[in-house]
């Protein structure tokens, strides 16, 4: 057997591994092995490359590896649960760059050895066919890094979550997409040679790095776990294309798992907000009702916000047999899953049953919720996704709704009017007593106020998540000593 | 290699892609991420070659090597990430042992 043969049949095992790999991810029971399965076809993979004979010089390849490991070991150890969406964000960006930068050195070398010479590498393979999937490569590679860039900045609050909009957008990203079909079709015809090939290059790599950041601009913080989900699928096609370039099987294949992969949780994330994926990327959600919310024009809320004290939570509290927690985004701003656990267990010593109600979207990206509160060492029997717990809702002494608001806005279900008239929600309102945990009066995140937090049965306990749970964790223990 | 033999690859694995993920509980879905994450890192073959090619011109060694640094970030980076998301999804009585 030959060299070129054995690499191949190493691909094809690497390939099996993460198939494999990602089915066992499914399950619960088998989903660590599943990944320690995928990271050894992985490992498989670079190995059998480093045989390939187009690798002369060792060198740089070490160098290369040896920073990276460093790096993304550190960040892994180091990131801390709560940051875990702007750290996918940030991988993603990394191997949507590292795509892109393939297909540019592959570019390079057709341009230093000329082209019959590069063809000798790959059979098969010809001009036009390879100038198109390099141009994919920089298209997909770019939009995912800079992209993923700009959904990093604003997940970790370095930049503004609020939509940026501006005259003109669509109009912008249309010549933008425009400009980019242009210097694909001229790159292409010119496979990429003499001054017009060089700079059409150039300027398709310029316009997919702006296209990446003016796309993800004009949506919402709250529409994050939607743009992660996509920027995942479009890493895996920019590896996919990679992958056409140097006519690698396992590439194609790993790529377009991922790519599928992402694309389902896209649909999934959609759904659970009963939005299109065209109006989530091109609507600019929430922007317009700020404006609204402000001049107090969203008339539609009426009632009193009446305020609780802890002290008088912990009385409605020690009463209930019944208890559901809803989390959303603000139990992770306020790091509160450690206290939040420490409360489900006194409620639960007290002789109540508690669970957690999960929205699909709730948190900044898909299962969000679900990993903070693993973290805090909350058994996953006591999660409970929205369609299962919904029914029981009415038989709820409390619900205990902390740092989610859309998610629970009966608005959704009632209010035609409503920008998120639709969306499934969690009917924490249908319990008997709802105490909703939140920082301030103002309105939440999508900047549309919510007609739970006025109704009869609603207590509002202000402040931050951590400091109030807390203090209704000590009225209990000192109750009880 | 065969360019319609890619593009038949290409499709196959696009249905298989559909299958395996279609039925993820949504608690997984954040690991499922992280770990499909790291798979996207598998450009780093293409990273390796390009880096270790030897045309003579820096451009490609600057690129490939910075490639192979970054697609190495997204590999390494991902696995332990989701090794570590994975390994606090305990079952209750698990999880009360370790308290104790």
């Amino acid at each position: 057997m030959n060299l070129l043969s054995l690499i191949n049949l190493a691909y094809i095992v690497a390939s099996i591994l993460f198939i494999y790999g990602l089915k066992m991810l499914g399950r619960q029971s088998t989903a660590r092995r599943g990944n320690s399965l995928s990271a050894l076809g992985m490992l498989l993979a670079v190995i059998v490359t480093l045989l390939d004979r187009q690798i002369i010089d060792y060198t740089w390849i070490i160098t290369g590896l040896v920073i990276g490991g460093a790096i993304g070991f550190a960040c892994a150890r180091l990131i801390k649960m709560t940051s875990m969406p702007e750290m996918v964000a940030l991988l993603n960006g990394c191997g949507g760059l590292a795509s892109l930068l393939v297909g540019w050195a592959e570019y390079g070398k057709i341009q230093s050895l000329g082209w019959a010479h590069y063809l000798e590498f790959f059979d098969g393979s010809n001009k036009p066919f390879t100038s198109t999937v390099i141009f994919l490569a920089v298209l997909i590679g770019g939009i995912t890094f800079t992209g993923s860039i700009y959904a990093f900045g604003k997940l970790s609050g370095k930049l503004s979550g609020k939509p940026v909009l501006f005259g003109g957008q669509q109009f912008v990203n249309g010549a933008l997409v425009l400009g980019l079909i242009v210097a694909g079709v001229i790159f292409v015809i010119h496979g990429g040679q003499g001054a017009i090939g060089t700079n059409a290059f150039y300027v398709a790599l310029a316009i997919s790095l702006v296209l990446g950041w003016t796309l993800v601009m004009p949506i919402g913080g709250g529409d994050m776990p939607v743009v992660i989900s996509m920027l995942n699928s479009l890493s895996g096609l920019a590896a996919c294309a990679a992958g056409f370039v140097i006519t690698n099987n396992v590439l194609i294949v790993a790529g377009c798992l991922v790519g599928t992969s992402g694309v389902i949780l896209t649909m999934i994330m959609c759904k659970a907000m009963n939005r299109s994926l065209a109006h989530v990327l091109f609507s600019g959600f929430g922007a317009d009702t700020t404006s609204a919310a402000s001049s107090e024009g969203a008339g539609t809320v009426e009632g009193e916000l009446k305020s609780i004290s802890p002290e008088d939570s912990y009385s409605v509290l020690e009463a209930a047999r019944n208890v559901v927690i809803v989390p959303g985004y603000g139990m992770a701003v306020s790091q509160a899953q450690h206290v939040v656990r420490e409360l489900a267990e006194m409620l639960e010593e007290n002789g109540a049953e508690v669970r957690f109600a999960i929205h699909p979207v709730a948190g900044r990206m898909p299962g969000h919720m679900n990993v903070l509160l693993a973290e805090a060492n909350v058994p996953y029997e006591q999660l409970v996704e929205m369609d299962a717990i919904n029914p029981q809702m009415p038989m709820m002494d409390v619900a205990i709704v902390i740092g989610a608001n859309d998610v629970v806005n009966p608005a959704a279900a009632r209010d035609k009017s409503s920008p998120i008239y639709g969306m499934p929600i969690i009917n924490a309102h249908e319990a008997r007593t709802v105490i909703c945990l939140k920082r301030g009066k103002g309105a939440g995140f999508s900047g549309i106020e919510n007609q739970l937090f006025r109704l009869e049965n609603t207590r509002m306990l202000y402040g931050d998540a951590k400091a109030t749970l807390q203090a209704v964790v000590t009225e209990f223990k000192s109750v009880k000593a | 290699m065969d360019l319609m033999l890619l593009f038949f690859i290409f499709v196959l694995a696009g249905f298989l892609g559909f299958e395996l993920i279609a039925k993820v509980p949504s608690q997984l879905h954040t690991p499922l991420m992280a770990g499909s994450n790291a798979i996207s890192g598998i450009t780093i073959v293409g990273a390796l070659i390009a880096s270790g090619a030897d045309d003579g011109s820096t451009l490609t060694t600057v690129l490939g090597t910075t490639a192979v640094a970054l697609a190495t970030i997204n590999v390494i980076g991902g696995y332990l990430v989701t090794d570590r998301m994975l390994g606090m999804f305990k079952k209750k009585t698990v999880a009360k042992k370790e308290d104790a």
